[in-house]
């Protein structure tokens, strides 16, 4: 602690320690907690508490009967939880009733027990092993708590259960020690008998604790802790039971028929979709066997608010499990797929059950736009996956009727649009990927077809999603000829270019990306309009540099300058044809842009522009004769007046990247061409006149000419590293030293104590 | 209390109420499907339409070939359209009393009831209805009588002739009821006879009933209604919407507690939610006009159009359509547009307030003042000079019959360029478009339908609580195309009531109370008695009074005096005002008090036997027996009157007199 806080700090914990001194907010103590944290992570806490003996007052002062408002007890609690946490110097504290208190109690008490269950757990040999530790051997302090836990276990009153679990979890999720394996033979069949209550209390957090427990290295070898898991499985309500099965699957070692357990009850709410609408009885499901009417009815809810919030559960369950490489095996692809499929089929009412219970469910599900985002993000994970190719064929019937339907909401046509461009990208013919599957070619026209509507729509999200799908599209297929073919049929092109004019902002930002999309495949139309039919043609670059010369929004402006920078690397033939007009024209208006995320940008393609001239040799220092060539070529861009300006640009990020970009130009250059070898020092006084200036933040002056030679020299003399070394410094490091948060903290109790006088 | 239900069509009602003692028409809705079996009537001469070949039965006979034409594989009548007009045989129309109109859709048959059938009371409706009413009708005699029809088909309409047609002439329902349309004459007529109501009006019906009609937030005044006496309320809901358009919001809170509640007038199209139609809409205009075609937009002149025309204001600007005219011809296209923009107490909240700005509720007059919009009575005349295309029109009629929307489909028709879109949902497009066919042009069925959908009516049902729904047989189950969908049919406890045309329903309740007024002098003459806390009653003597439905009693008229010939029958008589009273017992006999006080009066000997009514008390020594039950007491003794009495007088102790 450095001694100007140490200082501070006496006034401040008599501050805190008088209840006629309130503090102003809750979110000072919070920081002044991560403070005494880090400190207390840097170094010994006996110390700080030795050298500072005002802490150990106030936590002395806490204990008193008094009127202290609860958040400073509970930050006291909370500060003599980290000092314990780290030193047995306040054994103390212990066993006091009044730590329940507040929230924070809990943590402290798990600390405690450590503490306490520590010491003599480690103070054993190992030969004599985890057996010995036996519930008598315990401290007296834990024995307490423990007790106290018990108690709260058997309790009636739900909120106790439901805290001596928090408890638990908190004490097995951050405790490692093998006292935890004592603890948890000990108390684990009161949470056993939790199982026999109906309803189950507080089942939340019982899930959270059997998660905390199973996923202890410590406890999970205990056969005991599976078998209640396995219980709490099948006794939870459906709901309650998924979180629990989702976190047994994703555990990395758990027995086998567990796993299959927890698989069951995950799969169970889309076996019983699968049962309700399949046509006939005995279809093949996805629970072999365990299908059926009766299991239907139990876990499907009656309620439609519930049933929703079980189907969108367990497929975001199943959609965070299927990438993971534990997930089971084998892994359901075709049954879930068509879950997945008829969930959106109940979903849109072209489901035709023909039972009452298929009934029942397309009542609940149709028009439900939580459960159609739900499934539409599912089934787009599952294209990582193969299906049968009938299967694949609904999928894409589906998602192009919720691509035709005027009914979908535009956020469940941006999750169609996005699942069906995963569909698309998983059906391409590996491993080339050149070309289309024939039946996504089929796909396509229909999709296009879909589009030229959806880019007409009146609502924006939905001519933007149809944009960034456009966009997509492009970037993946722009170079297969029957991709090209059909776009080129459509009217696609030249309403994407029409919207470069849509009076939305972001729209014509996705307009932008399109459009540099298309026209770097050579897929752009020639803009036209009802409007002006006969108008002068512009060619894409014309478009776009118009868009970021005069467009009111940055946003298009910035998504011109990602076009720009695109094209430059990838060789745009607008571009080839003269790159160095093409980023002096785009670095003049980017250079003079008012939002920084352009000029980030500017001096992101000017980046670019020099790998390629200078990068072609390989790391290290160019060769004289190019990094002459190329110095002459970025001062006719004029890339070094805008460097140079953006060095002391008010938005940080901007002086950053141009920093970035100063100090890549003088590595290139650095061993090479130095004025001593010249044997004549170049003039650098005008341009050092012109950076203090700008520095003092008279940004009107312009640099002029600039000699190559000159250029190198400022270089050198600049302390880019240090300027670099002070940029990465956050801009608020000054206001969130601990000493500002003293002394704030301070002079707030000032004011509120003035305030008090002044009304009365 | 019964319905008479006339019409079959779910949003075209026409029911008779008879309640109490009035007899009430609710709606009178005209179904206009019928048409759609008659060939279209051009506004300019059709080569094709004037050429088609007469149809002939299999075996040759063509003796139906003036009558029937074949056109586009189908057959069509070759006459004057026809409407299905509501059942006129149920009941004697001329005994009902009074029309309650709910919106402009379903007044269309109003002539027919008023001008044919002898009746003589009065129609209810608010002033946008009976004005944009007009104006629909006058859209109808106009587009009907401007093309004459020399002949008026009948023969084919002969049950054995009709069993021998080609569908869907030979399913045709109710043929003899359908009539050729009314005249102007007949519409001033029958409109002369409406009375203008204001929402929430309490309009009373011979003192039986009141009738108020209440916002139903569907079209400009339209109206639910609630038909109340003292004791019971009917609640007739029709035509109802909660979307916010451009109508004044639906009053849900005053349907609350109804007896029974009438419930016609859902959407037509309940999978269509009009917010993706609208779009759906707008989208597949600009497609068109983008590649140079023509959007042609069927439609009634007043109602959806106006938020068509709304969401285009702020549309076509963003979709780049700004210099692409759109054209709204009808012949009462001006009056529409400009009654839109007057009826501002009946408009939603937004589009009152701009009222106050000043600036017109409806956006379609700037359309009009920057000449993006052009309103027309018909094609001929300035329209021909100024039209331009590509271009958007608006015009009727929807069943594409008649109207100049014929004339448009027959120009635009051969080119895939051009776009019909369909937004009105009364017609099925199919049948519209069959005369047509083969069609170039693109068809786009997007149907616009605001009214309640069935989540909204069970969200309805649940909020105003009717003890009875009755609604039409189609809301009771789901579309029969599909069956699967639970969810598309009225889901109420009880099972709402159903009904279909020309049947006559009872309805399940049952009237138990009347509303007596009395007379203040003869109140003061009461004299109540408590007999239970809360609880006084007392004897009236009186004359009941019944005019014009009130009931009231009045004093008792004093008695002639006696005439000399007039025997007496009893001393008591003699007190002229109360010669008839006899005091009243209520309360009851507590049996062991009883049996103690007669043992206190020195009868000993008794015996008490419970019965299935009461009990039976035995003085045996007296040989007499006091039968007690809840409402009666018998002494039964042996000729003693003196010992009667005196039992008689033990067991008045126990009871109140008054």
């Amino acid at each position: 602690m450095d001694p100007e806080c140490a200082r501070l700090l006496p006034a401040l914990c008599a501050v805190l320690a008088d209840p006629r001194q309130p503090v102003a907010d809750d979110t000072c103590l919070e920081k002044l907690l991560d403070w005494f944290k880090a400190v207390t992570d840097a170094g010994s806490s006996l110390l700080l508490l030795q050298e500072n003996p005002c802490l150990v007052e106030l936590l002395f002062h806490v204990r008193k009967p008094q009127d202290l408002s609860s958040r400073i007890l509970s930050f006291a609690l909370r500060l003599a939880g980290t000092f314990a946490a780290q030193e047995d110097c306040f054994q103390y504290l212990q066993g006091d009733p009044s730590l329940f208190v507040a929230s924070a109690a809990g943590q402290l008490l798990v600390h405690i027990l450590d503490l306490a269950m520590r010491g003599p757990a480690e103070g054993r040999g190992p030969a004599e092993g985890r057996g010995r530790l036996q519930a008598r051997d315990w401290p007296a302090c834990a024995r307490r708590i423990v007790c106290h836990l018990e108690d709260c276990l058997c309790s009636e009153a739900a909120p106790r259960v439901t805290q001596a679990l928090h408890v638990l979890t908190t004490a097995f999720g951050h405790c490692h020690g093998l006292w935890t394996q004592g603890l948890w033979v000990q108390l684990s069949p009161l949470v056993a008998r939790l199982l026999e209550k109906d309803p189950v209390p507080a089942p939340h957090a019982l899930v959270e604790l059997l998660l905390s427990v199973a996923r202890s290295s410590v406890l999970s070898s205990d056969p005991g802790l599976w078998e209640t898991v396995a219980q709490t499985l099948s006794h939870l309500s459906p709901m309650q039971a998924g979180p629990l099965a989702a976190g047994i699957l994703k555990l990395q070692d758990c027995p086998q028929a567990l796993r299959i357990q927890a698989f069951g009850v995950l799969l169970r709410p889309l076996a019983c979709v699968l049962e309700a609408a399949a046509q006939a009885p005995g279809t093949p499901g996805l629970l072999e066997g365990a299908a059926g009417d009766q299991m239907a009815v139990d876990t499907l809810p009656p309620s439609k608010s519930v049933c929703v919030g079980l189907l969108c559960s367990t497929l975001a369950h199943l959609e965070l499990l299927q990438p993971l490489p534990q997930r089971p095996s084998p892994w359901p692809q075709a049954p879930l797929l068509a879950a997945a499929v008829t969930i959106l089929r109940f979903c849109n009412g072209s489901a035709a059950p023909s039972s009452e219970l298929g009934g029942h469910l397309c009542a609940m599900l149709v028009g439900c736009v939580r459960v159609q985002r739900a499934a539409l993000d599912f089934l787009g994970v599952l294209s990582q996956g193969l299906g049968p190719r009938e299967l694949v064929t609904q999928v894409f019937a589906v998602l192009l009727e919720y691509l035709v339907s005027p009914d979908s909401s535009p956020t469940v046509l941006k999750k169609a649009f996005q699942a069906t461009l995963r569909w698309l990208l998983g059906s391409a013919v590996p491993p080339s990927c050149c070309d289309l599957e024939p039946h996504a070619q089929l796909v396509l026209r229909e999709l296009l077809a879909v589009l030229q509507k959806r880019l007409c729509s009146p609502c924006w999200e939905v001519r933007d999603s149809g944009l960034e799908f456009l966009t997509q599209m492009t970037r993946h297929w722009g170079g297969q000829a029957t991709f090209r073919q059909a776009l080129l049929a459509s009217e696609v092109p030249k309403l994407a270019s029409q919207l470069l004019q849509d009076p939305e902002s972001y729209v014509r930002a996705s307009a932008v990306a399109a459009a540099g999309q298309l026209s770097s495949r050579g897929l752009h139309a020639a803009p036209s309009s009802p409007e002006h039919p006969a108008g002068p043609q512009k060619t894409p670059l014309e478009e776009l540099l118009l868009v970021l010369t005069t467009d009111s929004e940055g946003f298009p402006r910035r998504a011109a300058m990602r076009v720009f920078t695109e094209w430059l690397r990838d060789g745009h033939v607008a571009v080839a044809e003269d790159r160095e007009r093409f980023v002096a024209r785009v670095l003049q208006a980017a250079s003079g842009d008012l939002d920084w995320e352009v000029r980030v940008q500017g001096l992101e393609l000017a980046l670019v522009f020099l790998q390629q001239l200078l990068g072609a040799c390989g790391p290290g220092a160019a060769p004289p004769c190019a990094l002459a060539q190329a110095l002459r070529a970025l001062c006719r861009v004029q890339l070094f007046e805008f460097a140079f300006r953006s060095l002391f640009d008010c938005d940080r990020p901007v002086a950053q990247k141009s920093c970035d970009l100063l100090l890549f130009l003088r590595a290139k250059a650095a061993p090479s061409g130095s004025p001593q070898e010249a044997g004549e020092s170049p003039d650098v006084a005008p341009v050092e006149a012109a950076l203090r200036r700008w520095r003092a933040g008279e940004q009107g002056q312009p640099l002029g000419e600039l000699a190559p030679e000159a250029i190198l020299a400022v270089l050198r003399s600049l302390d880019l590293e240090a300027l670099r070394d002070t940029l990465a410094e956050s801009s608020d490091h000054v206001e969130r030293s601990p000493q500002s948060l003293l002394q704030d903290m301070l002079a707030t109790v000032g004011v509120l104590g003035d305030n008090e006088a002044d009304c009365y | 209390m019964k319905l008479y239900c006339l019409s079959g069509h779910p949003t075209l009602p026409c029911n008779v109420l008879k309640f109490k003692s009035t007899t009430i028409m609710l709606d009178c809705g005209l179904d206009m499907t019928s048409t759609l079996n008659f060939l279209p009537l051009p506004l300019v001469q059709s080569p094709r339409l004037s050429s088609l070949p007469g149809w002939s039965l299999k075996d040759g006979n063509a003796f139906l070939d003036k009558e029937l034409k074949e056109c586009s594989g189908h057959v069509f009548v070759d006459s004057v359209p026809e409407f299905c007009l509501p059942e006129t045989e149920l009941i004697d129309l001329s005994t009902v009393d009074v029309i309650l109109i709910s919106n402009y859709h379903c007044m269309m048959a109003l002539p027919y009831i008023t001008e044919h059938t002898g009746f003589t009371g009065t129609v209810y409706a608010t002033e946008p209805t009976v004005q944009i009413g007009r104006l629909l009708m006058e859209e109808l005699v106009n587009f009907i009588e401007r093309v004459p029809k020399a002949q008026s088909a009948s023969l084919w309409k002969n049950k054995d002739i009709q069993r021998l047609l080609p569908s869907p002439l030979k399913d045709a329902v109710e043929v003899s009821t359908w009539r050729r349309c009314y005249t102007m004459q007949e519409v001033n007529s029958a409109l002369s006879k409406i009375q203008l109501v204001g929402y929430s009006q309490k309009i009373e019906l011979f003192g039986a009933v009141q009738v108020t009609p209440l916002s139903s937030g569907y079209a400009l005044g339209s109206s639910n209604w609630i038909i109340q006496s003292h004791y019971e309320k009917v609640s007739y809901v029709s035509g109802s919407s909660l979307l916010t358009t451009h109508p004044q919001p639906m009053d849900q809170a005053s349907l609350k507690n109804s007896d029974v509640l009438i419930l016609t007038g859902l959407t037509q199209i309940p999978t269509a939610n009009p917010d993706g139609m609208v779009g759906e809409f707008c989208s597949n205009l600009a497609l068109t006009v983008r590649n140079g075609g023509n959007v042609l937009v069927p439609c009634y002149p007043s109602g959806v159009i106006y938020d068509l025309l709304e969401c285009l204001y702020q549309y076509i600007d963003s979709a780049g359509l700004s210099s692409i005219p759109f054209y709204f011809i009808s012949p009462v296209a001006n009056s529409s547009l400009e009654f839109s923009q007057i009826f501002a107490e009946w408009l939603c909240h937004n589009k009152q307030t701009k009222v106050y700005l000043p600036e017109p509720p409806f956006p379609h007059a700037e359309l009009i003042q920057t000449n993006k919009l052009k309103h027309y009575p018909s094609i001929h005349g300035d329209f021909s000079n100024d039209f331009r295309q590509p271009c958007v029109v608006f015009t009727g009629h929807p069943s594409l019959r008649f109207g100049d929307v014929v004339h448009f489909m027959e120009l635009w028709g051969k080119s895939s360029l051009n776009t019909v879109i369909f937004t009105e949902p009364d017609f099925s497009y199919l049948e519209a478009l069959a005369p047509y066919q083969p069609l170039a042009m693109k068809c786009i069925y997007c149907p616009i339908d605001t009214r309640l959908n069935f989540i909204q009516v069970s969200k309805l049902l649940k909020e105003v609580q009717p003890l009875h729904v009755v609604c039409p047989e189609q809301y009771t189950q789901p579309p029969p195309a599909q069956s699967h969908r639970m969810d598309l049919m009225v889901d109420c406890q009880p099972p709402a009531m159903s009904y279909r045309r020309a049947e006559v329903l009872a309805l399940p309740f049952k009237r138990r109370y009347e509303k007596i007024e009395i007379m203040p002098e003869l109140a003061d003459s009461l004299v109540p008695m408590e007999i239970k806390p809360g609880i006084s009653l007392a004897t009236v003597s009186a004359v009941l009074h019944t005019k014009d439905n009130k009931h009231v009693l009045q004093p008792p008229p004093r008695p002639a005096q006696p005439t000399g010939g007039k025997k007496r029958k009893r001393a008591s008589d003699d007190i002229p005002d109360c010669k008839v009273l006899k005091p009243l017992l209520s309360g009851s006999i507590p049996v062991d008090q009883f049996v103690q006080t007669l043992e206190k009066h020195g009868f000993s000997d008794i015996k008490v036997e419970d019965t299935a009514k009461g009990h039976i008390v035995l003085l045996q020594e007296a040989e007499t027996l006091i039968q007690i039950e809840e409402d009666s007491t018998h002494i039964i003794c042996d000729d003693d009157e003196v010992l009667r009495v005196r039992l008689r007088d033990l067991v008045l102790k126990f009871l109140q007199k008054f």
